[in-house]
């Protein structure tokens, strides 16, 4: 058995050493085929994903992917530390979309709480949201063109995707790690400058979006580098449980901003891209389209956008304004028991998922009285997405690897925790 | 009649000794079933033409220590035609002995129980894949388990620096 272990050292190992070494419990199908580590440091893993690859010729005979590089014990650092302190931790799992994470995250204790968001909150926190989304798919659609060696959607996607940041610090004051929403509401209100930027966005972005498309839509060099790729039918997404644009590349009508409403998502007139044909092509188009729907969203959001309070009035989850400091002694009370020890949740578990922009992202708490949580588990897209990337890549090239694995559009922040 | 109820009267119907609890909190329905009937109860939540629970979501273990039973393993499942949802509990005393795989009914369940396998260190009878996913391989313990501390680098200062550099662990060669 021959394996590339560096630019040019060639070691002669047994099967058994090579499977000790490799360390994925894969199958190895014949001792002629070449194993190839691909990552973790390879710029088409999108992030530090490790690809046990068994290559015959060109052709991918077998696959496992080795995760862990990025753990970092999320789910266990959250359990030491407050509901309010644990929420910092949900912005770095998907460092594509903290937003959504802290949506999640936020919506999953409100609802152990039994609290509901203000009806300006909502209205809010599916605008950014909904930017999120846009300015994740930017990302990956930066990334996935790069993959494929398109550069010049790079350098456009990101000089958009940095307008969207622009925004999210205008808000937050945190260009991606901006921690907005919180138990109750949100950090404070937007600014009067949110709702003129937000509109700015919306009037110049449906025509760079047809400026990716020229780029991509028809040409040649990309329709032969993703259709037919990665082929995978509904049925199969299902058993693979695929979510978001993955799942709905295959035919699956399944968003769960329509299957489980959440912030009133049942009140927006949007649609859900759908295509058949099951390949990297048709989540390609389908992620195109997701950002039109997004758009349409933001537009009927800030239409609606109502006056009122963002945050809760309950002064036991929500901290009191600054200006009730000076003048109100319960106010003092509740803002120091609030930054010492913290809100207390009852006992019980909760789940609540939401559509993030790379599938379903669920939040699993448990409480037990006290005031930092039992136990917070994710239910993250990516990491359920990766399952199916050797079904997909078997017999296929492994240049094709690379436009498979941008297409199920995975992040290892959040597959790693 | 809401789904909810529906679900747990299908449950009753076919297996009468499965159900051991059934929990209603914040609007969510939680049937603690018998570890020994779960392959069984699933796999009639599948393919049961009015159930249709065909979409497996999430696995995920909790830890009760010190109660009796310690584990919870949660099941959550969609059903992609009629948009419900439904969480089926086991509990398990016994982690090595652990509760069944479902490998079978859905593929991607066997990627979900090695994430529950290594940190939680819950094993799955029949899923032949279970191996460290996150961890190295040579690590001890199961992390998310409450009796596993949360750990902390000690700080080195010069009167003790060789001392408490001395049991820091280092990365093996």
């Amino acid at each position: 058995m021959t394996v590339a272990a560096g630019s040019d050292t060639i070691q002669e190992l047994t099967v058994e050493e090579m499977r000790a070494k490799v360390g994925t419990g894969m199958e190895i199908e014949s001792e002629e085929n070449m194993l190839l580590s691909m990552g973790p440091q390879h710029p088409s893993t999108h992030g530090v994903l490790r690809l046990l690859v068994e290559l015959d010729g060109e052709t991918v005979v077998n696959m496992a992917p080795d995760i862990g590089f990025l753990h970092t014990g999320v789910e266990k650092s959250m359990e030491s530390k407050t509901y309010t302190k644990a929420l910092v931790m949900t912005d770095r799992l998907d460092y594509l979309s903290p937003m959504g994470n802290n949506l999640a995250y936020v919506m999953a204790v409100e609802k152990l709480l039994g609290v509901e968001c203000t009806p300006r909150g909502k209205v809010i926190r599916v605008i950014l949201a909904e930017l999120t989304r846009i300015q994740s798919h930017l990302v990956w659609l930066a990334t996935h063109a790069l993959d494929l060696a398109a550069m010049s959607v790079f350098l456009y996607c990101f000089r958009e995707r940095e307008y969207l940041l622009d925004v999210f610090e205008m808000v937050s004051g945190q260009r991606m790690m901006g921690s907005f929403f919180r138990p109750g509401g949100m950090w404070r209100d937007v600014p009067e400058e949110f709702v003129p930027a937000v509109e700015q966005f919306l009037d110049f972005f449906p025509s760079r979006i047809a400026d990716y498309e020229a780029l991509l839509k028809n040409n040649p060099i990309w329709l032969s580098r993703t259709k037919d790729i990665g082929y995978i039918s509904g049925e199969d997404a299902v058993q693979w449980g695929l979510t978001g644009a993955s799942l709905r590349g295959s035919g699956v009508d399944w968003d769960i901003r329509r299957a489980k409403p959440y912030l009133d998502y049942d009140k927006y007139d949007f649609e859900v891209p759908l295509s058949t044909d099951g390949d990297v092509y048709a989540r390609y188009r389908c992620r195109m389209q997701e950002m039109h729907e997004s758009m349409k969203i933001i537009r009927q959001a800030l239409d609606r956008l109502p006056e009122g309070p963002v945050n809760i009035a309950d002064r036991k989850i929500v901290p009191p304004p600054r200006s009730e400091l000076g003048q109100s002694m319960e106010a003092v009370i509740h803002h120091f028991k609030l930054w010492t020890e913290g809100f207390k949740a009852p006992e019980g578990y909760v789940y609540h998922s939401i559509e993030s922009p790379r599938g379903e992202l669920g939040c699993y708490v448990r409480g037990d009285g006290g005031p930092k949580p039992a136990r917070v588990h994710f239910r993250t897209p990516s990491y359920v997405n990766l399952a199916s990337l050797p079904f997909l890549s078997k017999g296929t090239f492994i240049a094709d690897v690379v436009a498979i694995i941008g297409s199920i559009d995975i992040v290892l922040g959040e597959i790693d925790r | 009649m809401s789904t909810d109820t529906f679900v747990v009267d299908k449950i009753k119907k076919a297996f009468p000794d499965a159900i051991e609890e059934i929990i209603d909190f914040r609007g969510e329905q939680t049937v603690v079933i018998n570890g020994k009937h779960l392959q069984k109860i699933v796999k009639l939540l599948r393919d049961d033409e009015t159930l249709r629970f065909d979409f497996l979501t999430d696995i995920c273990a909790d830890d009760y220590l010190p109660e009796t039973p310690r584990f919870a393993v949660n099941y959550h499942f969609y059903s992609t035609k009629t948009k419900a949802f439904v969480r089926l509990r086991v509990m398990v005393e016994d982690p090595d002995k652990g509760v069944d795989t479902l490998g079978e009914l859905w593929r991607v369940a066997t990627w979900l129980e090695m994430e529950v396998w290594d940190l939680m260190g819950i094993n799955f009878k029949g899923n032949g894949a279970l191996r460290r996913l996150f961890l190295p391989e040579d690590w001890q313990g199961h992390p998310l388990r409450k009796d596993y501390p949360l750990g902390y680098e000690e700080v080195q200062f010069s009167f003790n620096w060789r001392e408490v550099g001395e049991r820091k662990p280092h990365p093996q060669d």
